[in-house]
């Protein structure tokens, strides 16, 4: 017995080490089974499949401090490996304009690109009475208390900060007002909403494609600047009049010491992603959009995300 | 009957090859599942690269982690009986009656009990979940703030009863595991609690991390301590032979543990180890004093495995119908479909009946494997006592280090089961009771999110908490399983004396 499990700790161990000798390795800064985790295994997978790279890369979860356990040890002991890239997506830009990473900053590494962005939505339980963004801004200006909003992120993350946008832009400005809830992902959420315990969900698309073609639950408004294809009859915010976009972009971003060449190098095997058919379908089926941005273009959007994030935190409070 | 052209539709995907990933599957789960620190989620989320690297279709992917998966369910009941060290966290209730079975040379009973109700347990949640999944997945629903904090209520409120004659250690001990639970982001807020500005705490303690110190280390302390004389290690054995009377007197409790264990299962975020440990309790309630649960009977090890495997099959009915994770485990199986261009939801029975059916037949030949590859494996598995406990303990002591380096590659988390094991040192020795410490850190944040949740939709009226008739009949549960123990006691004495 003893042997067994000797043997089988030493084969684990292997596992983990298989390939770290010269194969690229994406971090996922979460527990298997978040956005992350698919970043990571979905981009990894086409990297090989179509030829990107030589051999299976291999995916290394470090869960931890919302992310920022493995964004500080990229920076710290990882600062020039250029076969390294690890997943990010809004709430990583989020959380560094929350000053949520022990001080860390968003130029300590570079954000190489984004090839797919899950569009923000505002959904309601099929028999709410509200039909429009409209109609539920003028519930919240009579009775604040009246509408709760349920979430996958905490208080001020990005599911937060979205509704919260969407009311500005609506005219109620008393935002520290609103019933926000932030419960164990976006399918948790909708089940709280479509049992009415909270009367509108706040999140991202992926999270309720299921639930919108079994009719359980109704979409007011997708935060996109044009109708997300396959989903055509859900109108976009800014068509009611509420001018908002909020994208949770999925991309990857690699340690600030590597080359400029290698930075292209990264920026154009992850265009070539995009650009595959595999991908594509991988979107399709988990409901992403399309939102290819690579190299120093990505890089400079997402600065800009960063400032206008910390501005709006600024301004209710989650930050001094 | 559509059940079984659907199960026929699920079992025409079998062919050899899926049917030796199974038996392998079955093979490496219970080994996972036995190995401390080693859980089912980190078993699962180790072996996904495994399946893309060798290139496995969606079926035969699912087939292979679904083995795994109830192999682990299976596996973490043989270190909880014979080492008293639980393999993962819903085997913890194992130890309470396995252990002391093994030290009265009942080791090979034990497992063989455990077995057959693990078996009875994941067949039964397997066939509700064939024939109700769909309707099920309405259960959660019912649910809201108020009901998830009125469920956890309930659990708390049985755990003075547990382990250790002294309530008032036991409420010790679960204060401490509920104050551990509240290190971490505060999800409420946002902000980070009782962190002292370290990252690593930002997430909380790992309850794995906690569970392997608080027994594996502490059992290394005690042995040190004793230089290898006294450990509590040294369990008899004797001949291993099918103990028909005892599994014939359980078949009610795997029943009624096997349904309790089912429906907390089917409730997102109460998972496995709240069904085992309700199995458990509720069966020690219903037997009494005379049941003389914790001091090692067959029906003790019945009921938490008979729940947590019931628990592991009703964790995929939300995971499937609604995508929300019941478990970690589920969590990383949910992960793997996504991977997969699977996306679990309301719509998966209609729109890929091949892969849900497919899953069911899988199950379903998993679950027989597991029965017939985990009886007669008992006299293999029991071997681990002769070994002198100098060689078997440093041994589980690296294996714990090994497992826990896995989780998150952190000498931190080393560093904190190290801490662990110091505290669960101490607390054996003040004869204070580690199982509610677990529970704690396992269940504290679930019912404190829930509370305040509630607050924050109803502007702070407690009220609020009653406001259901489902949240009002857990609250008379938990009222009656906190109360009912005092004056019960007191009145089941009675007849028992006289049989005596």
């Amino acid at each position: 017995m003893t042997k067994t499990l000797r043997a089988l700790s030493l084969s684990a161990v292997l596992i983990g080490a298989a390939g770290a000798v010269s194969a690229a390795e994406c971090i996922a800064p979460a527990n298997p089974g978040g956005g992350w985790d698919f970043t990571c295994r979905q981009i990894g997978k086409i990297l090989y499949d179509i030829g990107q790279v030589d051999e299976p890369v291999q995916v290394t979860n470090m869960a931890g401090g919302g992310g920022g356990l493995a964004f500080s040890s990229v920076v710290n002991e990882r600062g020039d490996d250029a076969d390294l890239i690890v997943a990010a997506s809004q709430a990583t830009a989020t959380r560094l304009a929350q000053n949520a990473y022990g001080g860390a900053t968003a130029d300590q590494v570079r954000f190489v690109g984004a090839i797919g962005a899950d569009p923000g939505v505002i959904v309601v339980a099929a028999d709410s009475p509200m039909q429009s963004l409209g109609d539920m801004i003028d519930a919240i200006k009579a009775d604040p208390g009246s509408v709760a909003f349920g979430g996958g992120s905490a208080v001020g993350g990005f599911d937060h900060l979205k509704v919260l946008q969407v009311l500005k832009a609506g005219g109620f400005d008393d935002i520290t007002a609103v019933k926000y809830i932030g419960l164990d992902g976006g399918a948790d959420a909708i089940t709280q909403t479509v049992g009415g315990f909270t009367q509108a969900m706040t999140g991202d698309m992926s999270e309720i494609v299921g639930f919108l073609k079994s009719g359980e639950v109704r979409a007011l408004a997708v935060l996109t600047e044009a109708r997300v294809p396959g989903f055509d009859d859900i109108p976009t915010a800014q068509e009611q009049g509420i001018d908002v976009v909020a994208v949770n972009w999925r991309g990857l971003y690699v340690p600030k010491g590597i080359s400029d060449e290698r930075f292209e190098e990264w920026g154009a095997k992850l265009a070539a992603v995009a650009a595959s058919d595999e991908w594509k379908a991988a979107m399709e089926a988990n409901g992403l959009a399309p939102f290819t941005k690579v190299g120093g273009d990505f890089q400079s959007w997402v600065d800009g995300v960063i400032a206008s994030t910390e501005e709006l935190s600024r301004e209710i409070g989650v930050i001094q | 009957m559509e059940i079984f052209s659907n199960l026929a539709v699920g079992f025409s995907v079998l062919t050899w090859f899926t049917l030796s990933l199974a038996v392998i599957g079955c093979f490496l789960g219970t080994i996972i599942g036995a190995l401390p620190g080693l859980g089912p989620s980190n078993g699962v989320a180790i072996l996904i690269p495994v399946t893309f690297s060798i290139g496995l279709d969606a079926t035969s992917a699912l087939v292979l982690m679904t083995s795994v998966y109830y192999g682990a369910m299976y596996g973490g009941r043989i270190s909880s009986i014979l080492l008293n060290i639980p393999g993962d966290e819903p085997a913890l209730m194992t130890t309470l009656d396995g252990y002391p079975m093994a030290k009265q040379g009942r080791a090979g009973d034990a497992l063989v009990i455990s077995g057959v109700a693990s078996f009875v347990g994941a067949l039964l949640a397997t066939i509700g979940l064939m024939l109700l999944a769909p309707l099920l997945a309405r259960v959660a629903y019912l649910f809201g703030p108020a009901e998830y904090f009125a469920l956890y209520l309930l659990a708390f409120s049985t755990l003075g009863g547990i382990a250790s004659n002294n309530q008032a250690k036991a409420a010790l001990a679960s204060c401490i595991g509920l104050g551990i639970a509240m290190i971490g982001l505060d999800n409420t807020t946002g902000m980070p609690r009782l962190t002292f500005g370290n990252l690593h705490l930002m997430d909380g303690v790992d309850f794995l991390v906690a569970i392997v110190g608080l027994f594996a280390v502490a059992e290394v302390f005690f042995f040190i301590e004793s230089h290898g004389k006294g450990s509590s290690i040294g369990v008899k054995l004797e001949k291993v032979t099918v103990p028909v009377k005892d599994i014939v007197k359980s078949g009610w409790t795997m029943l009624r543990a096997s349904l309790v264990g089912f429906i907390a299962g089917i409730l997102p975020g109460a998972g496995a180890s709240l069904g085992s440990f309700l199995a458990y309790m509720s069966e020690k309630s219903i037997a009494g004093p005379k049941g003389k649960f914790g001091t090692g009977v067959p029906r003790g090890v019945a009921a938490p495995e008979a729940g947590n495997n019931a628990a592991a099959g009703g964790a995929l009915v939300p995971m499937l119908t609604l995508g929300v994770p019941g478990s970690g485990t589920t969590a990383v199986l949910l992960a793997l479909l996504m991977t997969l261009n699977i996306t679990p939801g309301p719509t998966l029975f209609t729109d890929r009946p091949d892969v849900v059916w497919g899953l069911m037949a899988s199950l379903l030949i998993a679950n027989f494997v597991l029965l017939a590859m985990n009886v007669p494996m008992v006299k293999i598995f029991v071997r681990v006592l002769q070994v002198p406990p100098a060689v078997l303990l440093p041994g589980v002591c690296m294996i714990s280090f090994v497992g826990i380096f896995s989780l998150s590659g952190s000498y931190f988390d080393l560093l904190l089961m190290v801490g662990f094991g110091v505290m669960g040192y101490v607390l054996r020795k003040l004869d204070v009771p580690t199982v509610p410490i677990i529970l704690g850190i396992l269940l504290g944040n679930h019912m404190e999110d829930a509370l305040r949740r509630g607050m924050v939709l109803s502007d702070g009226d407690w009220t609020y908490l009653f406001s259901s008739p489902i949240s009002v009949g857990l609250w008379i549960a938990a009222v009656a399983g906190f109360v009912a123990p005092m004056f019960l006691r007191k009145v089941l004495q009675k007849p028992q004396a006289i049989t005596d």
